[in-house]
């Protein structure tokens, strides 16, 4: 039988507020155990919450950026559970009246078309605390600095059909709450983190299969595989005659499989109301208009305009807009490269992009700006190097050892375009290979073509790599013709 | 001298004809020698009140005091003291010492208020009678088999004992205004956000309110000035402008018309009460007011109402309560949900239980809509019948409770009665509306409170009007015989 998949996410993204959501302890990561926690978020007896109006901002501004309604009135609730990382008994969350409601975003499948997925709401909510399980005997620790950080969870319909659209829409929230730095995005450390709700129907059937929700998928790649294994497994468990229970489930990074958590009866009744100590969110048009003005360019407008002024195909302009330092890393290189961005894209995507990946770091972390990549760049476009030499002079300048142009000085890589002497390198090579030269001549042209590789390492050995490959390239063909 | 009242006391320390230090003494004499009888404290601070009343003393001799500067006060233990424990009548937080002052804490010793101590409560406030602390019940000074009401009961006993002049309260269903009356003083309850909840141990937010308790209206308007006011830390804290709450007390009452509630003057109420009520509201009418029946038809819902939403915010509010990071923690506890039942079960009492459990049913889901919601519904129609009734009169009187002080173990086990005797102030808390209790007669040696209630923000409309009752009267001079 021939399977459909439905897929819905709940991404949490921390918004980038130096406060947290409800009092004024400070939201960094990384801290000692306990220290950014004060009495709200510790929930003594009488402490009082806040709202943080920063945090209110960033909502809208992610709203904005959906095109989603941001209604005039939202209102905090209260979801009621224990937990010893949730100091309260119960998490400020939204319920009914999110902040954000109905929006969409488009994704670009794998065959270029463009995807609409909706957004159903994104609410403003506060994060519990960290259990920790190491370094406390048979006993838990409890880590209360995240308590209190500021989250907004973006709810999506059930648009998305595989785990590849599923990753797609995921990199695109994250690259719009990046763009409007309301996120680090930073998935590691959980900045970022989603839910995913899976479920399997007969192709053509309209009603949808009993769903699963799959927790904490901090990485694209987890996505994907948990999606694609849960959905394996779903259908495994309805073709010998089962059915798929609703439950949580646990994704296992490590064993690549997802686990049973909680079933649908055992899930708490969280006894939603609206919270007595926070009065609903009021927000005059004005305020939004306000913040309409000021929002960034964001991705997909960004994409377009690279598609428009740097003539680049949908997918470079895609990838070079997947982040908003990559993007500017991008713009930079062209800016500096003498204009060549399709160069320039190559060289970020490329180099720069495998170097960055084993180091593990961010553009915006790179130890070559795009201003000196530009400067390479330019260099490899006036004919000064190669691009064979141009990866040497790149790994020196990632060691740090100057820019572009004081390597190729320094080293004497500059790329040697005398025909004379590229001449002579030709003549004493064709001198020193009788056997290579008769061979050559004997064959028939479409043969010849490979042949004149083995003439070309030769020469461009005997030169370090400098000689102008161009020029070698004719030169050999006019003499071996003779 | 521990008869006078705040204002007069004021005026004594301003005339330097007393010093802090002297009046501290005095009174923390008098709690020494009364506080086992009436089990009225659970801590007594006095070297913090020492220290307090020297550094009040300096203060008015630099010239630098205001109107409470040196005035010796005491705190329910319900508002956070830093450094002093705060148990809110509570096994769970028998051991609990706060790392903060609630702002009315800060509010009244910026003001120079000397705080002797404690006051004991019903347990987390919830109680008409003070017998559900985990400190015993406090007892009447009009009559040691009596209650003195709740919760703020422990409160209410000092300030008729003449053992202060003047004590903290909070009323989230009655519980400033009905221990007033029980024991025959002026207790104020604010409009909803008057006065900071901050450091106010919640018990029903969208109904507590702090106030003070005092024996006149005039030193309860002195109080209410360095109490009232916004506050940053408690978003629902009003921000609206704070008035001199003493500038009207002694405006005319020509023209003053007074709503008298057919509901609270039903065949329902003591004949004795009703009486007494009508001859406060004619000593009124003397004075210039006059009188307009109104009705207030879903008053009678209020009780109903009130036990579906103070127990649905309680149950919530105290799920913090769980033994993890303060507070009562259960010995060995086997795992964690056996440290979660067992900590709760027993740092809990019966009458927190109950409410907690109550709360959680109506949350549920399934039961929601049913009991939560529809409560909500009511509630704003108690509300809307209030508002469309302060814009016929200026204030609604009737009786505060529905008798005078009832004896020790007569309601513990009958909740249903005991929640009657809130009949009076529940509304109020579910409407927001701002109303005083004031003695205004005796019955059987007991006194019995009269409470006049007002528009939104009409504090000084009411202190004015409970201000000009008690200069044509001497109810709230009478005081129990043990303590004289």
């Amino acid at each position: 039988m021939a399977w459909e998949t439905i897929i819905g996410l709940e991404i949490h993204a921390q918004l980038a507020t130096q406060s947290k959501i409800f009092s004024g302890a400070a939201t960094a990561y990384g801290a000692e155990a306990n220290t950014q926690a004060c009495a709200v978020d510790l929930g003594l007896p009488g402490v009082l919450p806040v709202l943080n109006k920063e945090a209110v901002r960033m909502a809208i501004m992610f709203g904005l950026a959906i095109n989603a309604e941001i209604p005039s009135r939202s209102v905090f609730a209260r979801k009621n559970y224990f937990y010893p990382d949730l100091p309260k008994g119960y998490q400020i969350s939204q319920y009914e009246l999110p902040i954000v409601s109905r929006g969409s975003i488009d994704i670009t499948l794998g065959n270029g078309e463009t995807k609409t997925i909706g957004v159903t709401r994104a609410h403003l909510e506060e994060d519990a605390g960290k259990s920790v399980h190491e370094g406390f005997g048979n006993l838990t620790g409890i880590d209360l600095n995240r308590a209190g950080t500021p989250l907004i969870e973006i709810v999506s319909e059930p648009d998305m059909r595989s785990a590849k659209e599923a990753v797609a829409y995921m990199k695109k929230i994250h690259a719009i709450v990046t763009y409007l730095g309301i996120c680090d995005g930073n998935m590691q450390e959980g900045s970022f983190r989603c839910d995913a709700n899976v479920s399997v129907r007969p192709r053509g059937e309209k009603k949808f299969g009993t769903r699963t929700e799959l927790k904490n998928l901090n990485s694209f790649r987890f996505v994907e595989a948990a999606i694609n294994y849960e959905v394996e497994r779903q259908i495994d468990v309805i073709e010998s005659g089962g059915k798929v229970i609703q439950e949580t489930r646990l994704y296992d990074a490590n064993k690549n499989e997802t686990r049973s958590m909680r079933s649908k009866e055992e899930a708490n009744d969280y006894r939603y109301f609206p919270d007595p100590d926070l009065l609903p969110i009021e927000i005059e048009k004005k305020i939004i208009n306000e913040i309409k003005q000021s929002l960034p360019e964001l991705p997909d407008a960004m994409k377009r305009r690279f598609i428009e002024e740097y003539h680049l195909s949908e997918y470079d302009a895609d990838n070079l807009t997947a982040g908003p330092a990559l993007a500017l890393f991008f713009e930079t290189t062209v800016q500096h490269s003498g204009g060549e961005p399709k160069l320039s894209a190559n060289w970020v995507m490329g180099e720069v992009a495998a170097a960055l990946n084993r180091e593990n770091k961010d553009y915006n972390q790179s130890p070559i700006k795009g201003e000196m990549l530009g400067g390479l760049i330019k260099r490899i476009k006036d004919n000064t190097i190669s691009s064979n030499i141009a990866k040497e002079v790149f790994t020196a300048m990632w060691n740090g050892e100057g820019s572009a142009d004081e390597i190729i000085e320094k080293k004497g890589l500059k790329q040697v375009t005398d025909s004379d002497a590229i001449e002579k390198m030709v003549d004493e090579v064709i001198a020193e290979s009788p056997q290579q030269v008769e061979q050559y001549k004997n064959s028939p042209p479409e043969k010849q073509g490979k042949l004149i590789g083995f003439f070309v390492g030769q020469i461009m050995k005997k030169s370090k790599g400098k000689a102008n490959p161009k020029q070698v390239n004719e030169l050999l063909k006019n003499k071996l013709a003779d | 001298m521990y008869n006078k009242t705040l204002a007069e006391l004021s005026q004594a320390l301003q005339q330097r004809d007393t010093s802090s230090e002297e009046l501290t003494g005095m009174y923390l004499q008098r709690c020494r020698q009364f506080m086992d009888k009436l089990n009225c404290f659970v801590t007594l601070t006095e070297e913090h009140a020492m220290a307090q009343a020297r550094a009040a003393d300096k203060k008015i001799q630099a010239g630098k005091a205001g109107p409470l500067t040196g005035i010796p006060m005491v705190h329910k233990d319900i508002f956070c003291t830093n450094g002093i424990k705060t148990s809110c009548g509570s096994r769970m937080l028998d051991n609990f010492i706060a790392p903060y002052d609630a702002t009315v804490v800060r509010q009244l010793d910026d003001a120079g208020m000397v705080m002797l101590g404690k006051t004991n409560m019903d347990e987390f406030a919830m109680g008409s009678s003070n017998e559900t602390s985990y400190y015993g019940p406090v007892l009447n000074p009009w009559d040691p088999d009596r209650v003195p009401g709740g919760s703020s009961g422990g409160s209410a006993a000092v300030v008729a004992a003449r053992l202060t002049p003047m004590a903290t309260g909070t009323d989230t269903g009655g519980s400033i205004r009905q221990p007033a009356s029980l024991c025959g003083i002026t207790g104020l309850k604010p409009t909803y956000g008057r006065v900071s909840r901050y450091g106010m141990i919640a018990f029903a937010s969208s109904l507590d309110q702090g106030g003070p308790m005092t024996r006149t209206a005039e030193d309860a308007a002195l109080v209410l000035n360095a109490m009232a006011g916004f506050d940053e830390h408690d978003s629902t804290s009003a921000n609206e402008p704070v008035e001199d709450y003493t500038s009207q007390l002694e405006n005319p009452l020509e023209g003053l018309k007074i709503g008298l509630p057919v509901e609270y003057f039903d065949e329902r109420l003591n004949p004795d009460i009703s009486r007494i009520i009508h001859d406060g509201i004619a000593e009124l009418k003397k004075l210039g007011a006059s009188i307009h029946e109104i009705n207030l038809p879903s008053s009678k819902l209020s009780i109903p109402v009130y036990y579906v939403v103070a127990p649905a915010e309680c149950s919530s509010n105290l799920a913090r309560y769980d033994g993890v990071r303060f507070g009562y923690r259960c010995d060995d506890p086997r795992d964690l949900n056996d440290l979660y039942c067992r900590s709760r079960g027993e740092g809990f009492g019966r009458e927190v239980k109950r409410r907690v459990l109550i709360g959680t049913y109506v949350l549920s889901a399934g039961y929601y809509d049913a009991y939560y919601l529809k409560a909500q519904k009511i509630r704003r129609l108690i509300r809307n019948e209030f508002q469309q009734a302060l814009k016929e009169v200026d204030v609604i009187i009737g009786p505060t409770a529905p008798g005078t002080a009832f004896k020790l173990n007569e309601l513990i086990d009958d909740p249903i009665n005991m929640y009657l005797s809130d009949i009076y102030t529940v509304s109020i808390n579910l409407a927001g509306l701002p109303a005083i209790s004031v003695p205004a007669g005796m019955l059987n040696g007991l006194p019995v409170g009269m409470q006049i209630i007002g528009d939104y923000f009409s504090e000084a409309r009411l202190l004015n009007v409970a201000h000009r009752f008690q200069q044509a009267t001497d109810w709230h001079q009478h005081q129990p015989a043990e303590y004289k």
